[in-house]
């Protein structure tokens, strides 16, 4: 990988001057025949692909109202042009999301506009050439669909839908992206992201368990496949397999185990995260919370609880019903089936900050919070949580009920500067599938915004700990952290905080607990 | 009637009709193409009031803009507020018969003139100076600022400088094309650039950028309701794929 230089944190967020062709090149690694074939993709680019492209921007306008809303409504107002992290972090001007959108817009005016289709020049209307697929290809994998230019748009023109539509296009195309099609193509066989099969699974949770035993003495189970629990977790794989993220897992199993309730994990669906989002397939994206529906189903359980995890939450809070009609209004057999199945005095699905958080307000759970002092706490609002769904069905609720779990289990928490922060969140810059290696340059220069952030609040108020709750900002942070001088470990999960502080009953007093 | 009186009158009604034809057809594509997930953007209403006074703020006084940035909502909203202002200080050429007398007050509202021009001028810098802007303009973003500036002038100089048409013209041809009891074009230069630079706005409406006036409200991430645990939200060509297609 040819290197690169860290952007240096300045004394405050400055808007780049443009750089011309920053980040130009030939975008990330592209999925290979096989991995195109598994998603029923082409496992070559086709050879009249100019015709079939245009055809299939022509079927997703059709489909998708926001499509022809966002392409003809903009006005090049400029007003989400410093918004994006990729821009602010590179200065490449094609990074701006008005003008990521016009590499799909320019083609749309070209073969679907009157302007366009007659005096391209004027309304800067393009063909879809060899060059244009090229930047089509780099650039619509240089956003993370993270909409934080969407909250700033006078008409809610929403980049992430363009990049969408582009990424589905280009895979119809046969130029798919590796990272996101070859862990699809996981999922399809094996049921999550990692390809961990259902022994290896089984091995981390009894691994798992024990270690909780050893820290706690008391006996917190995370079961699998427990046909008949009340509740099934579905998380994002990453829960089972690294750190931060496991330390997270724990705290769910700690709060499940406080609160008495059954709970279980299934191997089938043991991925919440659905990268059928990112390439903006809509039957792909059914399948996997399809998946999620057959084993509930199978298990028969009451409840749908989804861990930390950004996008898997918006799939899950936003689609899942539209996908699966988990909650009401769907007539086929087995959605009706899991309407009756599902107990409906509770949202479904539910977020676990939101189960936590209910436990919290009813007093079921005691914290010592003094176990998370040396930690100075700051939290990092997941875009896709920010910008896609809901908590506690309060407005912002997504934005109050995870600093509020934060807050009941530790003494000192601040925020990041208001215009970093909630519904004005900065991506961690890894999201969207380009949490890819081969996009290492692009994920250190979008985390710039997010970095500078934080320096301000170590600086100011000495914050030493980065709360998230989405797996690839966990991941992200720990690579990217470093790079600007700060401690990978920083970064941690909700849960984790809550596992901390959590008073287990029966624990082994390892000092004397406070009461709160 | 002078050949020229005839061209205008017939240019009005085709920009008019244009207009009238282009938008009718891009609403009904609009609304015809279906949504098929909730994706309202942060922050997101959970109940259908709260989408109503969501879009009013955005429509009325640019909310979104002005977190974006305080000198293009400036210039933004000026210009679009004074553009509705000069529109209601027009509706007195058209009135057929007797105007009414709330509409006779509308006079003072001919300086709303000068925010129009501030405001486009405004847009038109940042096209030139901010180098983000000037990345992403076209020669249509240009040009159709420039169309505007050039309309604003016109109608300046004729209100405020001692350019005026023949007044008495100006209404009964205004009121003619509303009535269809046509008549004379009053015959200054500077009428005619005026209403035939206005004419061709209109004419553009439906193939422009303009359209972001009916596009707004058709904008999902903002027009929609954020209850999508509550409610099942699908889209008929979803609905049809899930008969076709298995189960779970």
């Amino acid at each position: 990988m040819a290197k690169f230089d860290t952007p240096k944190l300045e004394t405050y967020l400055k808007t780049p001057a443009l750089k011309m062709d920053a980040m130009a090149g030939d975008g990330p690694f592209k999925a290979n025949s096989d991995m195109q074939k598994s998603l029923g993709f082409p496992g070559e680019k086709v050879d009249n692909w100019q015709q079939v492209a245009i055809e299939k921007m022509g079927e997703t306008i059709s489909k998708y109202r926001s499509i022809p809303v966002f392409l003809d409504a903009c006005v090049k107002c400029g007003a989400c042009a410093d918004k994006c992290h990729y821009f602010l972090g590179t200065g490449d001007p094609k990074n701006m999301p008005v003008a990521r959108q016009d590499l799909f817009r320019s083609v749309y005016r070209r073969h679907f506009t009157f302007a366009g289709k007659h005096f391209p020049k004027l309304v800067g209307a393009k063909e879809l050439d060899e060059a244009m697929l090229d930047d089509w290809y780099n650039y619509f994998h240089q956003c993370s669909e993270c909409r934080r230019c969407s909250v700033f748009c006078p008409y809610g023109i929403d980049t992430a839908e363009i990049t969408m539509a582009a990424r589905e296009v280009m895979n119809v195309i046969g130029v798919g992206q590796k990272y996101c099609n070859q862990i699809l193509g996981k999922v399809k066989k094996i049921g999550n992201n990692l390809g961990m099969p259902e022994p290896a699974l089984r091995d981390t949770l009894l691994d798992l368990e024990e270690e909780i035993e050893e820290d706690t003495g008391v006996a917190v189970k995370l079961p699998l496949d427990k046909e008949g629990a009340e509740i099934l977790l579905i998380t994002p794989s990453a829960d089972f397999f690294a750190e931060p993220h496991i330390d997270g897992l724990i705290g769910y199993a700690k709060v499940f185990h406080q609160s008495g309730a059954s709970w279980t994990l299934s191997s089938y669906a043991s991925e919440g995260a659905n990268f059928g989002m990112f390439i903006g397939n809509y039957d792909i994206m059914r399948e996997g919370a399809l998946r999620i529906r057959k084993a509930a189903l199978d298990l028969g359980v009451k409840r749908i609880i989804v861990g930390e995890c950004g996008h898997a939450w918006r799939v899950a809070y936003s689609f899942w019903n539209t996908l699966t009609g988990i909650g009401d209004g769907a007539t086929d057999e087995y959605a009706l089936q899991l309407q009756n199945q599902l107990d409906q005095r509770f949202p479904q699905p539910q977020h676990i900050i939101e189960y936590t958080y209910d436990l919290i307000q009813k007093g079921q759970l005691t914290f010592d919070k003094s176990k998370n002092d040396h930690r100075t706490v700051t939290f990092h609002d997941s875009c896709n949580v920010a910008r896609g769904s809901n908590m506690g069905g309060v407005e912002n609720g997504q934005f109050i009920l995870p600093r509020e779990v934060i807050k009941a289990a530790c003494n000192n928490f601040v925020d990041m500067s208001e215009s970093t922060i909630k519904a004005s969140t900065f991506c961690c810059g890894g999201g969207g599938g380009l949490l890819a290696d081969d996009l290492l340059e692009l994920r250190v220069k979008g985390a710039l915004p997010r970095m500078q952030a934080l320096k301000e609040s170590e600086e100011k108020s000495g914050v030493n700990t980065l709360a998230a709750l989405c797996a690839i900002c966990k991941s992200q942070f720990s690579k990217v952290l470093p790079y600007y001088d700060f401690d990978p470990f920083m970064v941690v999960s909700v849960h984790q905080l809550v596992s901390e502080a959590l008073i287990l009953d029966g624990e082994n007093p390892q000092q004397e607990p406070k009461t709160l | 009637m002078s050949l020229m009186s005839i061209l205008f009158i017939v240019f009005f009604y085709l920009a008019v009709s244009l207009c009238l034809v282009g938008v009718t057809l891009k609403v009904i594509q609009y609304a015809s193409t279906p949504v098929p997930l909730k994706i309202p953007t942060a922050p997101a209403p959970l109940t259908k009031f709260g989408v109503v006074l969501r879009m009013m703020r955005e429509v009325l006084l640019f909310s979104s803009l002005f977190r974006a940035s305080k000198w293009t909502w400036l210039f933004g909203w000026l210009f679009h507020w004074a553009l509705v202002l000069l529109f209601v200080r027009h509706l007195p050429y058209f009135w057929p018969g007797e105007t009414p007398e709330l509409l006779r007050q509308a006079e003072p509202l001919k300086y709303a003139a000068f925010p129009l021009i501030f405001g486009l001028s405004g847009l038109l810098a940042r096209r030139f100076f901010v180098d983000r802007v000037r990345y992403i303009s076209s020669p249509s973003d240009y040009l159709l600022l420039l169309l505007l500036i050039a309309i604003a002038l016109t109608g300046l100089l004729m209100t405020f400088a001692s350019y005026y048409p023949d007044m008495g013209m100006v209404y009964s041809f205004s009121e003619g094309l509303i009535t269809l009891n046509w008549s004379e074009l009053p015959s200054e230069g500077i009428f005619l650039a005026h209403i035939f630079m206005v004419f061709v706005l209109i004419a553009i409406f439906p193939i422009s950028k303009m359209l972001h006036a009916p596009g707004v409200f058709f904008s999902p991430t903002l027009n929609q309701v954020d209850d999508a645990r509550k409610k099942r939200h699908i889209s008929s060509w979803a609905i049809e794929k899930e008969k076709n297609g298995k189960g779970g």
